[in-house]
């Protein structure tokens, strides 16, 4: 599903790459924790699957495609098959819940009746019943989060990329947020999620993939997040 | 669905940086209508040189006993061998078209009509006869056949309507050049207030933009709304532009055919002509503005 093939990111005025012959591979329905510390090229990762940035050296292909080959008025086409989900939510401050997942398929031009259809479920999965008329101000920061994981998911991509998406929220609740992405692998989409929440990973007990100074230090399944934190 | 979310947010676009708009909206306008003005003056300078095309170019007036220059006053009124002398050296040369002959009765008739108020003070043996002639190349040849003829006996003076009309044209044209170069200077200030309130346009909707992209929006999708924003502007400014143009053609155009003894007035068809020019010229100036900002603002 997500392939990389000894992949090199240089930004600009750096002297350091951010990601250093990075080779490997996610498979399709797979769960993937990236686990480091802030720097370590976690963010840079997630960026080159979305290809908002591009490889300085190496090949990526995600969902079958070359990257490389991708060309820009195609990119959009790239990301309706990949979700994302973020530490800040991202939701859109004047629109409720219901408007905010709708937006989503809005923007692709999808037919209103297929969107009247699918957003109602989707609150449901993230089990957000009966708050479809709130606005974002009107929530928790653990419901916020779940509303952005219904619009990352109302499209059913086949990809979830989540960039610590418990970071800004406590850990009870972080639970719930973690119980929904599970629920959302086991639609068969690949969930890669970054982050630096030890607990989380150390339950979860899915593929653990360590990234420092911009290189993969470890690569385990069924892994924890690491002794050394 | 798509239309509507276009326009609801295009709606949402406007509003929020309304005074951005207005100015624009303001700008587009006053441009537009000056250079519509513009327009329609070089269709008034043209109407009225088709309408002195194929006209009398040169008038060669002969004395009377009024007149007051010092060859008729030697000579006294022009007699009948002196007229047919001019007429034969007028028409012996092969730079004129054609002469004719404007008795002093037609001359007063002529008058009656073009300047009814005045036919009171005048009477018919004040007005000069004279030869009107037409030229075959009025630039070169004024010169040559004028000189022709003057001082003859019989001759009081010749006058070139061409040099006339040139200090009318000159008139129409410096106006019309004045009115052009404040209008391009107003464009190019239209073209950087477009960008400008694209782009402003473009940082009040960076959260909408930014998750558009992220959720594959399409780049033509991401920046329609953005585009006819811009149009729509563009448009308002014209629908104001052709208000003025209106205006400036009967409340001042119209009445400024009053002060001259012929009637060339412009037809609506040539109003509507500028009107549509200055329409097509305002969207695809907003437009494309609007479009070159947002490849620069509204990158994937």
């Amino acid at each position: 599903m997500i392939h990389f093939d000894n992949v090199t990111k240089m930004y600009q005025n750096q002297s350091r790459p951010a990601l250093e012959n990075i080779t490997l591979d996610v498979e399709k329905g797979e769960f993937v924790f990236l686990v480091g510390p802030s720097g370590s090229g976690k963010s840079t990762f997630l960026r080159l699957v979305l290809k908002e940035e591009r490889p300085t050296e190496g090949r990526i292909h995600v969902a079958g495609r070359d990257l490389a080959r991708l060309t820009n008025w195609k990119v959009p086409h790239l990301r309706r098959r990949i979700g994302c989900v973020f530490q800040d939510f991202r939701l859109l401050p004047t629109k409720n819940v219901y408007q905010n997942i709708a937006f989503a398929l809005e923007v692709i031009g999808k037919p209103r009746r297929f969107i009247r259809k699918v957003v109602p479920e989707v609150i449901d999965l993230v089990g957000l019943e009966g708050k479809r008329d709130r606005m974002p101000d009107e929530l928790s920061g653990g419901e916020q989060q779940r509303v952005a994981m219904a619009r990352a998911f109302v499209n059913r991509p086949m990809i979830l990329l989540a960039d610590e998406p418990t970071g800004n929220i406590d850990p009870a609740t972080s639970i719930g947020i973690m119980k929904v992405l599970d629920r959302i692998n086991r639609t068969g989409t690949t969930v890669v999620m970054a982050t630096h929440d030890a607990a989380i990973v150390d339950s979860m007990r899915k593929r653990v993939i360590e990234l420092e100074y911009g290189k993969v230090v470890r690569d385990q399944s069924r892994g924890v997040y690491g002794q050394a934190y | 669905m798509r239309a509507q979310f276009v326009f609801q947010e295009v709606w949402i676009g406007l509003r929020r940086n309304l005074t951005m708009t207005i100015a624009l909206v303001v700008v587009v306008a006053i441009s537009l209508s000056l250079l519509g003005t513009g327009l329609l003056f070089v269709k008034q300078v043209n109407a009225t040189r088709t309408f002195w095309q194929g006209r009398v170019q040169l008038s060669v007036y002969l004395c009377t006993k009024t007149s007051s220059s010092p060859q008729c006053t030697k000579n006294g009124p022009v007699t009948a061998t002196e007229l047919s002398s001019i007429h034969q050296t007028l028409a012996g040369l092969p730079q004129v078209a054609s002469v004719t002959y404007v008795s002093q009765t037609a001359a007063y008739s002529q008058f009656k009509s073009e300047f009814p108020t005045m036919v009171n003070s005048v009477t018919p043996d004040e007005i000069p006869n004279s030869f009107e002639v037409k030229l075959k190349n009025t630039q070169a040849d004024t010169t040559i056949v004028s000189e022709s003829v003057d001082g003859q006996p019989g001759v009081d003076q010749i006058v070139d309507n061409a040099a006339i009309l040139d200090k009318f044209y000159n008139l129409l044209q410096g106006a019309r050049n004045a009115v052009v170069i404040i209008a391009i200077i107003l464009v190019i200030a239209a073209v950087l207030l477009v960008a400008n309130t694209i782009r402003l346009s473009a940082f009040n909707r960076r959260r909408e933009t930014s998750i558009m992209r992220l959720v594959g929006a399409s780049n033509f999708y991401v920046q329609l709304p953005f585009l006819v924003e811009g149009v729509i502007a563009g448009l308002i400014g014209w629908i104001v532009a052709s208000g003025l143009l209106v205006a400036v053609k009967s409340l001042w155009l119209d009445t400024l055919q009053q002060y001259f003894p012929f009637n060339v007035q412009l037809t609506s068809t040539d109003l509507i002509q500028v009107v549509i020019l200055t329409m097509i010229l305002g969207v695809l100036l907003t437009g494309a503005t609007s479009f070159l900002t947002l490849r620069r603002y509204l990158r994937v």
